[in-house]
């Protein structure tokens, strides 16, 4: 559950201050599968990192199950973020020196997961992606779908509630891209909450719920549940 | 995260440069091993000439005429000296914690034995000078303790005096010819080598008188005390400066004691050893800012990793600990190398020069590695400490 409430966020740009978010007020039920769409520079990246904590509001609350996450600290934010959100990005953002396995493994690292139990949670959430095989690979030696799915295969392990996607399909062929989107999707209809930014109608279409975003507000907000 | 977990993480980032992490860890390697090679340089100087030092024992005071002022110019120069004598030597044999006492004068001479001649070194001696000196006795014995005055012409011969003159022949009771007197040959002494350029064995020690008499000298060189092992040498020079004030009236000598000059020695000779230990620190500093500027380059070059990180749920002091790590396991592997680069670089110079010694010492090498850590972690706070404080966002932004 999350309820975002009178968010504000401004950047300091030279001189100039941009208002990147405007009096915002969002929230998303449990399961939900929302696409955010609107122009570049809309404030959607910005929007999709507060609900990721990766990004403080300046003004407004946010509270995600239960928890207000305005009042936390960083390291209180950290273990938020940690079990309860996976983010997949535009550029994948994998560990270049690490194998396809080790970057999956990565969350789990760091949250201090025994080895053998580790093992067993990679391979399993590797195989479900379809990159069982490509296990020992590192990036560079994968093509940009197999990538993206060792970037979901990472967001996942943890076992989120949330999965934030940042355009995740901006640098792949539509080919590609569709096998990600179906991915994802697959996750959604396990009960994870999906919220995706896209710029592509067509993919925005598939959601039951579609958000436009413009100048820092939100312009629509159609087939919202409550 | 598990420690085994968090190490395998941050080598592998060493791991993933190999050429860059090897020159990175070379640069402490040299700093380190230069500061052990040459700590060991100083640290053999300073053994060796504490053992020269020593080899006569260290319960002695010497007693020279003339006061030495601290200026350092002789006293000498000053015409009411009384010269030392055999009789001042013989009233500080009275002093309750003295054992022995030898009077010294020096000089050199020619010796002579049958058509063979050496010019060499002539010690004017007491009987008692074999223990003072610890000197040891190859044949016959030592002078014995005639009255100074009434001493018999007898002569010691030094192990290459002995050999020059004589070979391996017989010595005991040859006669010999020192300047243009005859003496008879009683004993023949040990080698004992070199002791800072003076060579004992190239020497023929004859008794005090007959060397003053030889040399047409009215003073002894110097005056030996030996005092009781455990006896205070303060106490004692306190004594021999009041007896030896009585006799001359005034305080016309010098006291040293062994005790204060091994303490002096010591002091300059571990000045010493940390001045080109402090050399050697100057590389390792090098080697320091070296990690700096590879620690920084890295958190440039991994600012999408460190966004990363922190999107998976990193807290800001694992970030820290991460970079951190790294510099540390460079210094690490640094110092290691640079430890057998140190140690085997002193057992390697000793072996092709035996002449220069060499000494590791594990206070030195315990503090070398330990300081290398610390560079290590100095070089890495500053980088780390950017990396930690980056914003996510802005981290994972630009590819
Ligand atoms: N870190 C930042 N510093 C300065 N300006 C920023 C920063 N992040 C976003 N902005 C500005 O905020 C606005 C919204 O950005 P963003 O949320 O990335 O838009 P979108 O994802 O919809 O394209 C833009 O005008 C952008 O320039
Ligand atoms: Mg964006």
């Amino acid at each position: 559950m999350i309820r975002l409430q009178h968010i504000e966020r401004f950047f300091q740009v030279g001189e100039e201050k941009v208002h990147a978010l405007r009096d915002v007020d969002f929230s998303a039920a449990k399961g939900e599968y929302i696409a955010i769409m609107g122009p570049s520079g809309s404030g959607k990246s910005t929007l999709l990192n507060i609900v990721g904590l990766l990004d403080r509001p300046d003004g407004g609350t946010y509270e995600l199950d239960n928890i207000m996450t305005t009042t936390l600290n960083d390291k209180q934010q950290a273990d938020v973020r940690r079990h309860k959100i996976g983010f997949v990005f535009q550029f994948f953002h994998l560990v270049p020196r690490l194998t396809a396995e080790q970057n999956v493994e990565l969350p789990l690292v760091l949250a201090g997961v025994e080895k053998a139990e580790r093992k067993g949670r990679v391979q399993e959430t590797l195989q479900a992606f379809g990159i069982g095989d490509r296990a020992r690979h590192r990036p560079d030696q994968l093509s940009g779908g197999q990538r993206q799915r060792v970037a979901i295969a990472r967001a996942t392990i943890m076992k989120p509630t949330v999965i934030l996607a940042d355009e995740p399909t901006g640098n792949l062929d539509r080919a590609s891209g569709n096998d990600v989107i179906e991915i994802i999707e697959d996750l959604n209809s396990r009960g994870i909450t999906l919220i995706m930014v896209t710029h592509d109608p067509e993919l925005g279409d598939r959601a039951k719920r579609r958000i436009k975003m413009v100048d820092g507000r939100i312009e629509e907000d159609i087939g919202k549940q409550i | 995260m598990y420690i085994r977990d968090f190490i395998q993480l941050t080598t592998s980032a060493v791991r993933s440069h190999r050429m860059r992490s090897f020159l990175t860890a070379l640069g402490i390697a040299v700093g380190i091993g230069s500061v052990v090679l040459l700590t060991s340089l100083g640290e053999g100087l300073h053994r060796f000439m504490l053992a020269e030092f020593t080899q006569f024992g260290t319960n002695l005071i010497g007693i020279n005429p003339g006061r030495v002022t601290t200026g350092g110019i002789s006293g000498a120069l000053i015409s009411n000296i009384r010269p030392l004598s055999i009789e001042d030597a013989q009233a500080l044999a009275r002093i309750p914690q003295v054992v022995d006492v030898i009077s010294v004068v020096q000089g050199n001479a020619s010796v002579e034995s049958g058509k063979k001649q050496r010019r060499t070194t002539i010690y004017g001696i007491d009987s008692a000078a074999p223990e003072v000196f610890k000197l040891k006795v190859a044949a016959g014995r030592f002078l014995p303790d005639d009255p100074p005055r009434a001493a018999r012409a007898f002569a010691v011969l030094g192990s290459k005096v002995r050999e020059e003159l004589f070979g391996t022949g017989q010595v005991l009771g040859k006669r010999i010819r020192i300047g243009s007197e005859r003496y008879r040959v009683i004993g023949s002494m040990e080698s004992k080598g070199q002791m800072l350029g003076f060579d004992l064995d190239d020497t023929v020690w004859i008794p005090t008188a007959k060397a003053l008499a030889m040399f047409n000298r009215e003073s002894l060189m110097e005056i030996d005390v030996l005092y009781k092992e455990g006896s205070s040498a303060d106490e004692v020079s306190e004594q021999i400066k009041k007896i030896l004030v009585a006799r001359h009236g005034s305080e016309d000598f010098t006291i040293t004691t062994q005790e204060k000059m091994l303490e002096i020695l010591g002091k300059i000779l571990n000045i010493l050893t940390l001045a080109v230990g402090g050399l050697g620190g100057i590389s390792l500093l090098v080697g320091g800012v070296g990690i700096l500027t590879i620690m920084t380059i890295a958190v440039n070059e991994r600012t999408n990793e460190i966004g990363l990180l922190r999107a998976l749920g990193s807290e800001k002091n694992q970030i820290l600990g991460i970079f951190l790590g790294e510099a540390v396991i460079l210094a690490a592997i640094g110092g290691f190398a640079g430890l057998v680069l140190g140690v085997g670089g002193a057992w390697l110079l000793e072996l092709i020069v035996p002449a220069l010694p060499t000494h590791t010492s594990w206070t030195y090498i315990i503090a070398a590695e330990l300081l290398a850590a610390v560079i290590g972690l100095l070089a890495g706070v500053l980088p780390a400490r950017r990396a930690a404080a980056l914003n996510p966002v802005d981290a994972l932004r630009g590819e």
